[in-house]
């Protein structure tokens, strides 16, 4: 509990919540939607910063937890017409799934490069396999899985235990927005504890960790599956916010993106990974919006401008300008 | 003193090589043992199945009467055994007081953990570089740094491979107090090619050789055996006379 100590840690917080608050009182309500998604994958991306930047696990099929929680909440709210169960649910999910993975691999002393390997695969698995859940077979109660086409008429948030009261769009976006920033915050106090200062060690130096009698294998696990349930979390808020929910969630141009967002925000940070998906994001969409220049070709060239330039990431590179400009502490 | 380590008939080999073939070896409780013997004797080879890095083709490791032969390395490091690699290792990205805070958190609750480090830092000599990244220290350091990590829990058994190795003289020196310090409170085994630094701190010394050991003596009687002259000192032994 260290970082609750620290005034920045609050100082943040407090700044954040505010700017969440006050940003639909200033914008129109396509950005307001935009800024929804944005969150969403940003937690995506912060899913990922956690067990790669942090934990140093190169899980480059992060986005197979997104989609397993995606289709999960999907599944359940259509059946039951209520998110109220189905967000736990999607969560709990991915974190079964990583426990599973996450066991024959750590436990089985898989080394990080077939991990990586490993991990890919997984989403491509569930590709494939959804893509071909298009007979009567795949029909789960009022749900169906539906194929290349995915699960139409999802039903957005409701209050808990309220079906009636469905959010509403400004709604969605400060649900999704202020559990980005809770989940950050949450993440920021679990990398200052014990827990999260043996993962960076792990991560640095897996045998001086077993050799000082620290299990490296447990710590991975723990916040593999930690990161997987944050993935399944913005996997519901995304089913939600989109209504559907469809086999894109598995591919590999998806997950990706997200390897992507960590790169461009700063790996081994919290703050970098949702950064760098905000900004991808807000540029992807601005210039697909202007219709100049391919937001593909676009996005290439900026990504390889930026590894050229600050190869650690936006926010590592201004942290270190920062830092030699006013010598501080903290953790950004 | 009762015998607290002990090996039965250890063999490893890789392929049809022998590193470690056959070795019975005994530690005292409260003794300070000393391996040596030249590149490729197996003293490594040995020290990395004591640790638990890796496993014996056959044979048997006890510690405190308890079969460790098939245990991992945390598991061995947790019985109170302190364990320092050939190769400083080290976590690289933090901070030389946050390794030595990882180090203290695996015994102690935080603000026990931050007194230890901050102590162990005055007594490695190393206060002034407590914020340096420990990825940018100099050899030497990076040795005393992990010399600080093992001996922050109070380690009833030390293991040190090399541990002067890269040092200057003055830090060799440095070490060799250090060690002096504790004799008799802990057990220690080194491997060490350093001779002058075996000299002045060996008690009883085991020469390997070929994978078996081949003499276990005083480093006085050490280097008067013409054998382990032959077979290791050569002419650095008879220099040594």
């Amino acid at each position: 509990m260290i970082e609750l100590a620290r005034p920045g840690f609050w100082i943040t917080a407090v700044t954040a919540a505010v700017l969440v608050l006050i940003i639909p009182l200033v914008t129109e309500v396509y950005t307001l939607y935009n800024l929804t998604v944005f969150a969403v994958l940003a937690m995506l991306a912060l899913s990922l910063g956690l067990v790669w930047g942090i934990g140093g696990i190169l899980a480059l099929g992060q986005s197979a937890f997104f989609g397993i929680g995606a289709y999960v909440y999907a599944l359940i709210s259509v059946n039951l017409a209520d998110s109220t169960l189905a967000v736990p649910a999607a969560m709990l999910a991915p974190l079964l799934v990583a426990v599973l993975i996450g066991y024959f691999t750590f436990f089985g002393r898989i080394s990080d490069v077939y991990f990586a390997v490993i991990s890919l695969t997984i989403p491509l698995i569930l590709l494939s396999l959804i893509n071909s859940a298009s007979g009567p077979a795949y029909q789960f109660g009022k749900a169906h899985l539906g194929g290349y086409n995915g699960i139409p008429g999802v039903p957005p948030l409701n209050i808990p235990f309220d079906p009636s009261a469905v959010l509403s769009f400004e709604g969605m976006y400060y649900v999704s927005a202020l559990l980005l920033l809770l989940v950050y915050l949450i993440l920021r106090v679990l990398v200052a504890s014990r827990f999260g200062r043996v993962v960076e060690a792990v991560r640095e130096n897996e045998l001086r960790a077993e050799l000082l009698g620290y299990d490296a294998r447990y710590y991975k696990l723990g916040v593999f599956c930690i990161g997987a349930a944050i993935a399944g979390l913005a996997g519901a808020l995304y089913a939600a916010w989109g209504a559907s929910v469809g086999p894109t969630v598995f591919s590999l141009s998806f997950t990706a993106q997200a390897v992507v967002w960590v790169l461009f925000g700063g790996l081994g940070t919290l703050l970098g990974p949702i950064v760098g998906c905000f900004l991808v994001q807000g540029l992807s969409t601005w210039l697909g919006s202007v219709s100049r220049i391919s937001p593909e070709i676009a996005l290439g060239l900026l990504f390889i401008i930026a590894v050229l330039l600050v190869p650690n990431g936006i926010v590592p590179s201004l942290r270190d300008r920062l830092k030699s400009t006013f010598v501080r502490g903290g953790r950004i | 003193m009762s015998v607290i380590l002990q090996t039965s008939e250890l063999w490893r080999t890789f392929g049809g090589v022998a590193a470690v073939a056959g070795v019975n070896f005994e530690l005292r409780e409260g003794e300070l043992r000393c391996l040596i013997g030249a590149n490729g004797a197996g003293k490594s080879t040995f020290f990395k199945m004591l640790t638990g890095q890796l496993k014996p083709t056959s044979g048997r490791i006890t510690l405190y009467g308890k079969d460790i032969t098939h245990l991992p390395s945390f598991a061995i490091a947790r019985m109170g055994v302190g364990i320092k690699t050939q190769v400083p290792n080290l976590f690289n990205g933090l901070s030389v007081r946050e390794n030595l805070l990882v180090a203290a958190r695996f015994r102690m609750p935080s603000t026990l953990a931050a007194e230890a480090a901050d102590a162990m830092l005055e007594r490695i000599h190393m206060t002034e570089q407590k914020d340096v990244l420990a990825g940018s220290l100099a050899h030497g350091h990076r040795q005393w740094v992990e010399l600080g990590m093992i001996l922050i829990n109070d380690p009833k058994l030390v293991l040190l491979d090399e541990p002067a190795a890269g040092m200057t003289a003055g830090e060799v020196e440095r070490t060799i107090s250090l060690l002096e310090s504790m004799r008799g409170k802990r057990s220690f085994i080194i491997v060490e090619h350093d001779m002058h630094f075996i000299r002045r701190i060996a008690e009883r010394v085991t020469v390997f050789h070929r994978g078996r050991v081949l003499v276990e003596d005083t480093m006085e009687e050490i280097v008067r055996n013409v054998e382990v002259r032959d077979a290791y000192l050569g002419q650095h032994g008879r220099e040594a006379r």
